[in-house]
């Protein structure tokens, strides 16, 4: 079988992907998918720790992730839509109300 | 042949994030990130998760990479994606994210990286999970229900317009 060292690794390049594109990216719904790709690498994480530990509890607490991954989903991009329905831009440089 | 198809799982995985950071076109980055998890998905079920590997597919996959592409079709930019930001950041944003890697695997590759996966088998099937689901964590499932039911009533009282009926 496959060492979990391996699925640790790469769990950790994905959360290091999801930030370098959440700092890169410039409009408001590929930085809230780079959310999901981090999220998607924690889950990762938790699936080989319980298969390594033989316990089931790593696996609900995915559960419990995707669930909250889908409402988080659902009111962000109801965020995004209320922005770009007020100011016509989702660009993330042009929402500086408190820049100052 | 188990590591055979964690390589290519891997890969795409990899590959998929990688391509949604170079491409710029939204509509292909949601699709570059529905391979990244269904490859994924296909890693939970190579860790003997089939439950999750399903719903991975069928939630993340499905229902929010349509969710995002909706969006994407609803807010249909006529200019395109705006220009790139000052040069200097994205050096330094993978500058930084380089760190950060190797703060994450220095303790992998020092003590996990050799710790062999158990011998015995983990039943990840739908009956044993719903069971400890209903029986140990009875509470935290209801709140999440909880949970939805508050971020529907939120996305509908957000986009409501103000003179609609």
């Amino acid at each position: 079988m496959i060492p979990i060292g391996y699925y640790l690794i790469l769990s950790g390049i994905l959360f290091t992907l999801g930030i370098i594109a959440f700092f890169i990216k410039k409009d408001l719904i590929t930085m809230f998918m780079s959310i999901e790709i981090m999220l998607n690498s924690a889950n990762l994480a938790f699936i080989a720790f319980s298969r390594n530990l033989l316990s089931i509890n790593g696996q609900i607490v995915v559960f419990f992730i995707i669930t909250l991954a889908a409402a988080e989903a659902c009111l962000g991009l109801a965020i995004i839509l209320l922005i770009f329905r007020q100011r016509k831009t989702i660009r993330s440089e042009e929402i500086n109300l408190m820049k100052g | 042949m188990y590591y055979f198809l964690f390589l290519i799982l891997s890969i795409m995985a990899v590959g998929g994030v990688i391509g949604m950071i170079l491409s710029r076109n939204q509509a292909y980055n949601a699709l570059f990130l529905v391979l990244s998890f269904a490859s994924l998905g296909g890693l939970y079920a190579l860790l003997d998760a089939p439950f999750i590997a399903t719903i991975q597919i069928i939630i993340y996959a499905g229902a929010i990479i349509v969710l995002f592409l909706f969006v994407i079709m609803i807010i249909n930019l006529k200019k395109g994606l705006p220009q790139e930001r000052k040069k200097w950041i994205p050096y330094l944003a993978i500058f930084l994210g380089v760190i950060f890697l190797f703060q994450i695997i220095y303790p992998v590759i020092s003590n996990l990286i050799f710790f062999k996966q158990q011998k015995g088998i983990i039943e990840g099937s739908p009956l044993n999970l719903g069971s400890a689901l209903f029986s140990e964590y009875l509470y935290p499932f209801e709140i999440t229900s909880l949970i939805i039911i508050i971020a529907l009533i939120g996305a509908v009282v957000l986009l409501k317009r103000k003179g609609a009926k």
